[in-house]
């Protein structure tokens, strides 16, 4: 291959782990969805919300809509795992972590080189992420 | 022979995309828009919305636009669901597609971590404020939020039509802040069989449009491939391969922090959520390899017309007009 030409025209190092990291996690987050979306339409595991009272007020705000359903915000669903539709929280959950694993492995690429500039960067983005995730901010409505 | 083959094929993509568009699920769904869709069986809005999707996947290829962008105002326009489950889903499903294509751009150097990270880390953030802003207003009154995505996406319809983007742009002076994040490198061209140096500029106003960008991304819903290839191409100076695998790359990013804040409402409901994520992945799938054979530009008109109409509609469907149904 022609790249072998220039090997600055390769990707680094941190570049790849990342690519590998995510080609596994994308699969198995696929997978997930599609287990958990099965289960919950073959009835397998009880809904917490039935499915005509979704169909009825998905056309509500979201706040409306969670006080009708009785359904929780933030990180609540992890008390209804036991229930179909919660269930395919764990993949959505699972894709949407997957970037602060990654940038995980990149801080300690970017300390172990002691690239200070990127491993700030890495840091405050995990900051960033795992702030969004942490449901403190804009979870409330109901 | 060949031509013949794409022809048909052309023709049938157009047909297959005007029918599923235009005729029966869009009448259906804005019928059903008023009853609430209440009144079929739930297992109908799944399937549905999976082969509505899939097409969207074949469609955002071919016309070289993100799944996000097209999702949003098509499916707030023709679905009954509230503009706050289709912003978190549209999200989800930018954000999947992201995932998806980040590792092959990654591997073959054409998603650049150095170029991408700064950028990220800026659009994320302000992503997250976009989505704050975006549900506070929604609550208030969705029609707001209907409104300015309206004018947003003809804005971007805009964009798409009329932008020229520069293949391998110039770059005489790298500025002192691009200098110290070491933004450049070199890539293989398979195209012109050359590897290609290339440097960025004009970094701290193209922070500034990161901004802007994060805060529209996390507002509608809308992954911003749209927008990040402009600003990486035409204002850094960075190369079109590396701007679109870059900016691809971004969204997986940036649409995390506004996903987070969307599902933690409560704005993903996984019956709407999973056969659009899946559906718009495997129509993006097929439309890779349909890209092949197919004419992309005639299917890029067909979606800057379709994106040009779902911006009017929801603009008409926020001021309460009606004059588009």
């Amino acid at each position: 291959m022609d790249t072998q030409a220039n090997p600055a025209s390769r990707p680094a190092k941190e570049q790849v782990i990342y690519a590998n990291i995510l080609v596994i996690g994308v699969w198995i987050g696929l997978a997930l969805l599609f287990v958990t979306y099965a289960i919950y339409l073959s009835g397998l595991m009880p809904s917490h919300v039935d499915m005509s009272l979704i169909t009825t007020n998905w056309d509500k705000g979201v706040n409306e809509y969670l006080e009708i359903t009785n359904s929780p915000h933030g990180w609540g669903w992890t008390s209804l795992l036991a229930t179909g539709d919660f269930l395919n929280y764990i993949g959505l959950v699972f894709l949407a972590l997957m970037t602060v694993v990654c940038y995980l492995v990149l801080l300690k690429g970017y300390i172990a080189k002691k690239d200070w500039i990127y491993a700030s960067i890495a840091f405050l983005e995990i900051l960033v992420l795992s702030l969004a995730a942490s449901g403190l901010l804009g979870s409330g409505g109901h | 022979m060949l031509n013949v083959f794409r022809n048909s094929t052309n023709r049938l993509l157009v047909t297959i995309v005007v029918f599923v568009l235009s005729c029966p699920i869009s009448a259906f769904a804005t019928e059903q828009a008023v009853l609430g869709g209440g009144d079929k069986p739930w297992w109908f809005w799944p399937i549905v919305l999976f082969f509505f999707c899939f097409i969207l996947g074949i469609l955002a290829v071919m016309a070289g636009v993100g799944g996000g962008v097209l999702y949003v105002p098509l499916v707030s326009g023709f679905f009954p669901f509230h503009i706050d489950f289709v912003r978190g889903v549209g999200l989800m499903v930018a954000l999947a597609g992201a995932l998806a294509a980040g590792p092959g751009l990654l591997r073959r150097n054409l998603a650049n971590l150095r170029l991408a990270l700064p950028v990220a880390l800026i659009a994320s953030t302000f992503s997250i404020i976009g989505a704050m802003l975006g549900l506070y207003l929604s609550a208030l009154n969705p029609d707001i939020i209907q409104v300015c995505l309206g004018a947003t996406i003809v804005c971007i319809t805009a964009l798409i039509a009329f932008s020229k983007n520069s293949e391998k742009p110039i770059v005489t002076n790298q500025d002192a802040i691009s200098h110290a994040l070491g933004l450049g490198g070199v890539y293989w061209d398979e195209g012109a069989r050359e590897n290609v140096e290339w440097t960025t500029h004009r970094t701290i106003l193209s922070m500034f449009m990161f901004v802007l960008i994060g805060l529209v991304a996390g507002m509608f819903g809308l992954g911003a491939g749209w927008a990040n290839v402009p600003v990486l191409n035409l204002m850094m100076g960075a190369p079109l391969k590396i701007s679109v695998a870059t900016s691809k790359f971004l969204l997986s990013i940036t649409d995390t922090s506004a996903a987070w804040i969307y599902m933690n409402r409560g704005c993903v409901i996984p019956l709407i959520g999973v056969p659009s994520i899946v559906g718009l992945m495997l129509g993006s799938l097929l439309g890779v390899k349909l890209l092949a054979i197919a004419k992309p530009k005639m299917i890029r008109y067909f979606v800057i017309v379709v994106l040009l109409f779902a911006g009017l509609k929801a603009m008409d469907k926020g001021l309460g007009l009606g004059i588009l149904g």
